[in-house]
């Protein structure tokens, strides 16, 4: 190789010898592009525009009336909140869902692996907007409604279908969407 | 009597310690989920559990699967799990009712889907092409 002559060496090595720095630079981009913007990681529940898995769940509240999934097909457009008394985001988001239920809006909750006592103390500090709770200890519902994580909260139209996921807590700016995505599933 | 206290004493202490020891604090933050801590009585049914549990993604923390999370969640999806291998429910019903709500993400395992089919085949077409490219670096002899 070394002796060759020059006249050996083909002509499409003049540009084929920048294409590993090519490459590198393509690599460099696409890191600085996926550090900056990191990729959404919330998974999204594939339950849009479906119906309500059923469930019947007992009240986590002495003398409470649980929360089944006929109970959320009444005919209007209504919230279902994923809450926990251990979960911290949501207690930034009771002063929005406070706001919503004095709006009219009926919220329903279901509280995930949570002890009555907790709750109770939860509910004492932080207000009650819920119309109706169910205590889901195991986690199924949760699973089975496709949340990932607590707070979340979804949009139920009058037939019991889910329109609309919101995860992660309801800040200020989110009333509003909501309240046009229940006007929407009217 | 002198012996007798610090015994007395010593006992004590030792039932403080045992009372704050990690183990008591992990038992009060137990999950509510039946069984999300506690294995099933039959042998073949956990394994069969313990082998699905190890190939599901944990929600929250991503990179773990459900077997090694601590997460609550964690710990309602091997409740969930074992509950239904319990209940005589086959792995894959069990995979395919969670890829149903959550999508493929959830299921460590790859399936062949009209997204993912490239990532087969590439290989392939790969191979076949570097052996069409280099079919002549194999025939021996031939040249000097």
């Amino acid at each position: 190789m070394s002796g060759a002559p020059p006249s050996s060496v083909r002509k499409g090595s003049a540009w084929a010898i920048w294409l590993p720095l090519a490459l590198f630079v393509v690599f460099v981009v696409l890191v600085t592009v996926g550090l900056l913007r990191p990729a959404d990681r919330n998974v999204a529940s594939t339950l849009i525009d479906r119906p309500l898995p059923s469930f019947n769940l007992p009240s986590p509240l002495p003398g409470g009336a649980g929360l089944k999934s006929a109970d959320l097909s009444g005919g209007r457009p209504r919230l279902l909140n994923i809450f926990a008394s251990w979960c911290v985001p949501c207690r930034v988001e009771a002063p929005q869902l406070a706001q919503l239920a004095k709006a009219g809006v009926t919220i329903d909750g279901i509280s995930v692996r949570d002890r009555p006592d907790a709750l109770q103390a939860f509910l004492a500090e932080n207000g009650n907007p819920y119309s109706r709770i169910g205590a889901d200890n195991a986690g199924s519902v949760q699973l089975a409604l496709g949340s990932s994580g607590v707070p979340e909260t979804y949009v139920i139209d009058g037939k019991g279908r889910v329109r609309y996921q919101h995860i992660g807590e309801i800040r200020p700016e989110h009333v509003a969407l909501l309240l046009g995505k229940l006007e929407a599933a009217k | 009597m002198s012996r007798a206290l610090f015994r007395l004493g010593l006992v004590l202490m030792l039932a403080i310690a045992a009372m704050l020891s990690p183990a008591v604090i992990a038992q009060e933050m137990e999950s509510t989920a039946p069984y999300a801590y506690r294995q099933l009585d039959d042998a073949s049914q956990e394994a069969k559990a313990q082998k699905l549990m190890e190939t599901l993604r944990c929600l929250q923390c991503q990179g773990q699967s459900i077997a090694d999370s601590d997460a609550p969640i964690a710990g309602s999806m091997r409740s969930l799990v074992r509950e239904r291998i319990a209940a005589g429910e086959q792995p894959e019903a069990i995979r395919s009712w969670l890829i149903e709500r959550y999508g493929d993400y959830v299921s460590y395992a790859p399936r062949v889907s009209t997204l993912t089919w490239p990532l087969f085949v590439l290989p392939i077409a790969l191979i076949a092409l570097a052996a069409f490219l280099l079919r002549n670096r194999f025939v021996f002899g031939r040249r000097a």
